[in-house]
């Protein structure tokens, strides 16, 4: 699994990966659910590698992400991890309707038969736009310019097996530009106020509901204001940061243990807005309860 | 001083093509980079000519493999298809994605014994079950060439490396297995017999379902000395060839004229006809019991047996099974792939 990951990665094929997450490591709980691939998916694979992640919160948003999922993977020529989890997976849920797509489905940079005609052939690998896209062909096209040979080996622009240092690092370099690009195209988070608060509340998938819950008590029952922002992609978009540097202390709620989540935030925020960030991490296999959040946010706020 | 005329309308005459107009240079890879002599670049060689004999457009071709000294050689042959280097012995599945999102290409995957018969083997025996429309041709030196020549799972029980090391292990038979799971053109051939390989290669092109050609492949470097059961040496005194094996295409305008006693007249899928001249005479290329038995015997007298296994012409592929429609799915429309808002609305309707 994983060196196919890199193989996707590096070679750029579309694929999306729908992860049920359920309780790890080894066969864990299995008929339980979790939040534990977050970080091991978004670096899957050996050497350097980074995934596009969408995190679905509800049914419905799996149907919309599933969309989202499938032109992403296309437009970056990448793989797309859908990070469910077994509650969401494999429990049944109420939902309001799905909505009908409007949007036509997304194909990314493919040249066909007129393309080369016009263009006389064309460099499977090259950053022709500075997005760091380059365009590709698709088996069966009627050009005899159109074919290449994608490898997980060392190659250049033109998809040539090359040991050559520059290009390698031309390469690797252009993949990350095409990771940075993907930022201002993944799902943007869905940011809920409070009322004039300072505290913040970073959150994912289906902890959503417990989070929910959670502010509503922490404002009944403890005066406590939250302003809350609901994660749905990785590489993070620019709301995430100034979201954090609007808060004093953020507490960030997963269903893990290592506080998977904050760790890639960590990597990812400036310096000085490491600090600010808490983490509320939990994993016993059941889906997260509003009291527990209510209780450790409340506790580590010395109330 | 003589002149010479030239008359109008002659042309000087053109390099040979075949019947749809390409040369045999259109057909042509890179230069390789394996080891002189090495069987694999044989290999590669009968590739472009059956290719090129059958007639096969390049750019409906696909050429995966998996990793190793084996799969190195799409590099070396048809450089007008699309060709991906795989995981270490998962081709089966990248091919079998390619394949259903494009049921008109045709597919030649390469392999090599170490790819296929120990870090493969997963993969292997699920492909062979499919009866997916792939050609899967092993490139069998029973060593790992790329990592100095350690024995693979392929290699024969007393085999002798070149450090002296005997193999204490009994090899896989990718063969039996083939048959045994379901492929449904099962052969053995050897880089070095040019006829019988290029005659199975263009029967390959004209199958529709399976092909698992296994091609013994001596690797000149670790495994070509005495005491191995791989060498060219071993091999050509050891063959045991089950039969003659030639191959008439459909599109060339031949009666096809055999003695029914002596040879056995298969009808392919495409109307090619694959003929097998008998050299054994009980042979049934159609009987899996009696296929699995000839090679369990040739292993125990110690011969590298050779010709057409198994052929079942007329099994459903994959494909068929999975009842797509014809047009390649890679390519079909919007307007084909979005059912409309309707039957949306009747699936919501339906859980409501």
């Amino acid at each position: 699994m994983s060196e196919f990951a890199g193989l996707g990665y590096y070679v750029e094929v579309p694929g999306v990966i729908w992860d049920i997450q359920r309780v790890g490591p080894s066969t864990g709980l299995p008929t339980r659910t979790s939040q534990g691939d977050i970080l091991s998916t978004a670096f899957l694979s050996h050497g350097d590698t980074k995934h596009i992640m969408l995190i679905p919160c509800s049914v419905e948003e799996c149907f919309t992400m599933a969309t989202d999922a499938f032109n992403l993977a296309e437009q970056f020529q990448t793989l797309v991890f859908v990070m469910s989890d077994l509650d969401l997976g494999m429990n049944n849920w109420m939902s309001d309707p799905f909505p009908y797509p409007t949007t036509p489905i997304k194909r990314g940079k493919v040249l066909g038969k007129e393309d080369l005609d016009r263009l006389g052939g064309f460099a499977r690998y090259k950053d022709v736009d500075g997005d760091g896209i380059g365009y590709r062909t698709i088996p069966g096209t009627r050009h005899t310019a159109a074919a290449y040979f994608a490898r997980g080996s060392g190659h250049n622009e033109k998809a040539q097996y090359s040991e050559r240092a520059d290009d390698f690092e031309n390469n690797m370099e252009r993949l990350n530009r095409k990771f940075e690009t993907a930022r201002s195209f993944v799902p943007r988070p869905e940011i809920t106020k409070g009322n004039n608060a300072e505290i913040g509340i970073i959150g994912y998938g289906t902890s959503h509901w417990g989070i929910t819950e959670s502010r509503d008590q922490l404002r009944d029952e403890y005066k406590i204001e939250t302003d809350y922002l609901r994660l749905r992609a990785y590489p993070f978009t620019r709301e995430v940061h100034e979201f954090i540097e609007q808060h004093d202390r953020v507490y960030v709620v997963e269903q893990n243990r290592d506080a998977q989540m904050l760790s890639l935030l960590k990597l990812d925020v400036k310096p000085e807005l490491i600090a600010r960030l808490r983490s509320i991490a939990h994993i016993t296999g059941l889906p997260l309860d509003a009291r527990s959040i209510t209780d450790e946010l409340t506790s580590m706020e010395g109330k | 001083m003589s002149s010479t005329t030239v008359e109008p309308g002659a042309t000087t005459p053109g390099p040979k093509t075949n019947r749809i107009g390409l040369t045999v240079i259109e057909y042509k890879g890179g230069k390789t980079t394996l080891c002189a002599g090495c069987g694999h670049n044989a290999i590669s060689e009968r590739i472009v000519e059956a290719m090129y004999e059958m007639g096969v457009e390049p750019e409906f071709v696909i050429k995966p493999s998996g990793i190793g000294c084996s799969s190195k050689t799409p590099a070396y042959f048809l450089s007008r298809s699309h060709s991906f280097n795989a995981v270490h012995g998962r081709m089966p599945s990248v091919a079998t994605g390619a394949l259903l999102a494009n049921r008109k290409l045709v597919c030649i995957g390469v392999s090599g014994d170490g790819d296929t018969a120990s870090i493969g083997i997963g993969q292997f025996v699920h492909l062979m079950r499919r009866n997916l429309p792939i050609i899967y041709i092993i490139e069998d030196n029973g060593v790992y060439g790329l990592t100095k020549g350690q024995f693979s799972a392929t290699a024969d029980l007393g085999s002798k490396l070149k450090t002296g090391v005997l193999n204490d292990l009994p090899p896989i038979d990718t063969c039996a297995l083939a048959i045994q799971l379901g492929a449904t053109l099962v052969g053995r051939s050897f880089s070095g017999d040019k006829r019988q390989l290029s005659a199975m290669l263009k029967a390959a092109i004209a199958h529709k379902g399976t092909v698992m050609l296994d091609v013994v492949s001596p690797c000149v470097t670790f495994n070509d000395h005495e005491g191995s059961t791989k060498s060219y040496k071993y091999v050509k005194e050891h063959e045991e060839s089950l039969q003659e094996v030639s191959f008439v295409p459909h599109f060339e305008d031949i009666n096809v004229e055999y003695d029914p006693g002596s040879t056995i007249s298969v009808t392919m899928h495409d109307g090619s006809h694959l003929q097998l001249r008998k050299l054994e005479e009980n042979y049934d290329p159609t009987d899996k019991i009696g296929a699995i038995t000839r090679l369990t015997e040739a292993h125990d007298k110690g011969e590298v047996l050779t010709g057409v296994f198994y052929v079942n012409p007329t099994a459903p592929s994959f494909i068929d099974m999975l009842n797509v429609v014809d047009q390649p799915l890679a390519t079909l429309p919007d307007s084909l792939t979005r059912p409309g808002k309707e039957v949306l609305d009747a699936c919501m309707e339906e859980l409501r």
